[in-house]
């Protein structure tokens, strides 16, 4: 028996290493980092420990602006996303022809590289002095004042960053609701069709219970994935986003650990700190909310 | 009360086409601006929708004018060594939590699932210090290691692994079966869905990954084809050359449309069952 459970350990061994070296260590790392004042990374010396870095981070106008843009970003997108993904599953899964066909051109942005893609989208997007770009040809077209939205104010950057998020986020959900609606029990419907229910008593009543422990799981995803949000920014802005105005969160810490603005470890730490904190309260409150509100 | 029927259902495939048109309206522009040339394609003040002249020097001018190839070759070997290494780590520990009796063994499952609670961003902070410090920034190992493990394959594949009936392996005991043997004889095959999905799931994100590639390279002999996208578009071409820049992102798109187009079924389940993205 003792050798058996040695045995069993030689099997986990690769995994504890490699979760060891590159999740749990760091893990604890990263929180002592946040704590030690004015670290140098050439002589790894610091002057002693306290909130120092977190000052620093929560004064750091780049920190505010990456702030407010994540979470007009997060408050825009969730919901947005999740209700036209439940709209487009409801219309789905009201057809019968084609939907397959229509379920794997919705799945396509999942797998495709959010950098290239959002190439595309900024020349789709960006105008310049010898073309003014589809949309912007578009909108004129329809009487509409065309705008930079990739150079140009604040609310066009913020309306395509927010656009292409849902874009990528899409795919995601309609397949989890497409799967949620089609495991609802066709007796329910059978039972409502003879008691002559209407269709939106049906909805409200049978159809939403059924799948809400669905969309608050797609909902808490959402909050978590939308608080990471960069590589889309990045796409679309190119790398100097604090220049751009539209960095992220998680844009701050990298550009504190690496890149022009780099080389600042410990705020990176107490930044990283502070998404963590954030993504966890919401997390709990969602947690604490579907307790209540979710039927299963 | 027919007409109306008809008039909802019409109104339902149009607004689904609607969308549909919108997601691959992006894909037919990167393929239609990466034929046009650069004349062609400066001249059009108002964009066009087609052209009548498609040219393939763009391609060319990819593959020429930067290192597409090399970036494509890096991204390959990425992708597949830490696909590969996914495995060896993946299915033994799976195989230790569905099957094998030891002391710890819920405490450690439950600590690793705790481990998938922790963000990426968090770690990547130390990881990035770990490998410089290793001398093994621009190097392979640098860039394949830190991204091998992921705890929720491993639970995907220990769920999987615990369907197949106890008996099989006790019978496997009695006729003297190793553990090793019986794992890679019998599980690894009865659970070959699971395992291709897994395996499809993480060549996909190593294709797609970023971040970590940044940090870990500055030297272009070792760019990923995301930071060569992004090293295209800033220092590339010159930055106007359009078409040749979406002939790298054709590129670098297609391998992944082809993958998921002949793994369509195994992906979206696989997603389904619980993958994480947005």
């Amino acid at each position: 028996m003792k050798n058996k459970g040695f045995k069993a350990w030689l099997y986990l061994l690769p995994s504890i290493l490699f979760l060891g070296a590159f999740m749990l260590y760091p893990m604890a790392d990263v929180l002592i980092y946040s704590f030690e004042e004015g670290y140098n990374s050439a002589s790894q010396t610091y002057f002693g420990t306290g909130f120092y870095n977190y000052e620093y981070v929560l004064h750091d106008p780049y920190f505010i602006q990456a702030l407010k843009n994540t979470f007009l970003l997060v408050i825009i997108t969730v919901p947005l996303s999740t209700g036209f993904a439940l709209l487009i599953s409801l219309a789905l899964s009201s057809v019968k022809k084609v939907r397959g066909m229509f379920q794997t051109v919705y799945f396509l942005p999942y797998v495709t590289n959010t950098l290239a893609v959002g190439l595309v989208f900024m020349i789709l997007f960006k105008r310049t002095a010898y073309s003014e770009g589809l949309v912007n040809m578009l909108i004129t077209a329809f009487g509409g004042e065309g705008v930079d939205f990739i150079d140009g104010p604040y609310w066009a950057k913020m309306f395509v960053l927010c656009f292409y998020t849902i874009w990528i986020v899409l795919p995601f959900k309609i397949l989890i609701l497409t799967s949620a609606l089609a495991s609802v029990d066709e007796t329910y419907y059978k039972a409502a069709r003879i008691d002559g229910t209407p269709k939106w008593r049906v909805f409200t009543r049978i159809t939403l219970p059924m799948i809400s422990p669905m969309i608050f799981y797609l909902v808490i995803t959402g909050f978590i994935g939308a608080f990471k949000a960069y590589s889309d920014s990045v796409a679309l802005f190119g790398t100097d986003l604090n220049a751009a105005g539209m960095n992220t969160i998680v844009g701050y810490i990298y550009d504190m650990l690496y890149g022009d603005s780099g080389g600042y470890p410990s705020y990176a730490s107490a930044a990283a700190i502070i998404l963590f904190i954030i993504v966890l309260t919401i997390t709990v409150i969602n947690l604490l909310i579907s307790r209540k509100k979710v039927h299963y | 009360m027919k007409i109306k029927k008809h008039v909802f259902a019409v109104l339902i495939y149009i607004f689904l086409s609607l969308w549909a048109v919108m997601v691959i309206f992006p894909f037919y522009w990167m393929l239609l601006t990466s034929v046009k040339s650069y004349g062609d394609y400066n001249a059009e003040y108002v964009p066009a929708f087609f052209t009548l002249s498609p040219t393939l020097d763009n391609f060319r001018e990819a593959f020429t004018a930067v290192s597409l190839g090399q970036y494509f070759l890096n991204t390959l070997i990425f992708a597949l060594a830490t696909t590969g290494l996914m495995l060896i780590v993946t299915v033994p520990a799976a195989f230790a939590f569905s099957r094998m009796k030891f002391r710890g063994k819920n405490t450690l499952f439950t600590l690793y699932l705790a481990l998938m609670m922790i963000p990426n961003e968090l770690v990547i902070i130390t990881n990035f210090r770990t490998i410089t410090d290793m001398g093994l920034r621009n190097t392979y190992s640098g860039l394949i290691l830190p991204s091998v493990t992921s705890v929720f394959f491993i639970y995907l594949l220990k769920e999987n692994f615990e369907q197949i009936p106890e008996e099989l392996y006790k019978a496997a005991k009695v006729d003297g079966t190793g553990d090793f043997k019986y794992m890679m004889r019998v599980m690894v095959p009865i659970c070959r869905p699971t395992i291709i999905t897994i395996t499809v799931l993480k060549v996909i994100e190593s294709w797609n990954s970023y971040i970590w590639p940044r940090l870990i390279t500055d030297d272009e002999a070792y760019y990923l084809v995301s930071n060569g996208i992004q090293e295209i578009r800033e220092n590339g071409f010159g930055r106007e050359n359009i078409p040749a820049m979406m002939a790298a992102v054709t590129v670098i798109s297609v391998p992944l449309i082809v993958l998921f187009i002949v793994f369509r079924k195994k992906i979206m389940e696989g997603v389904s069952r619980g993958g994480t993205k947005g």
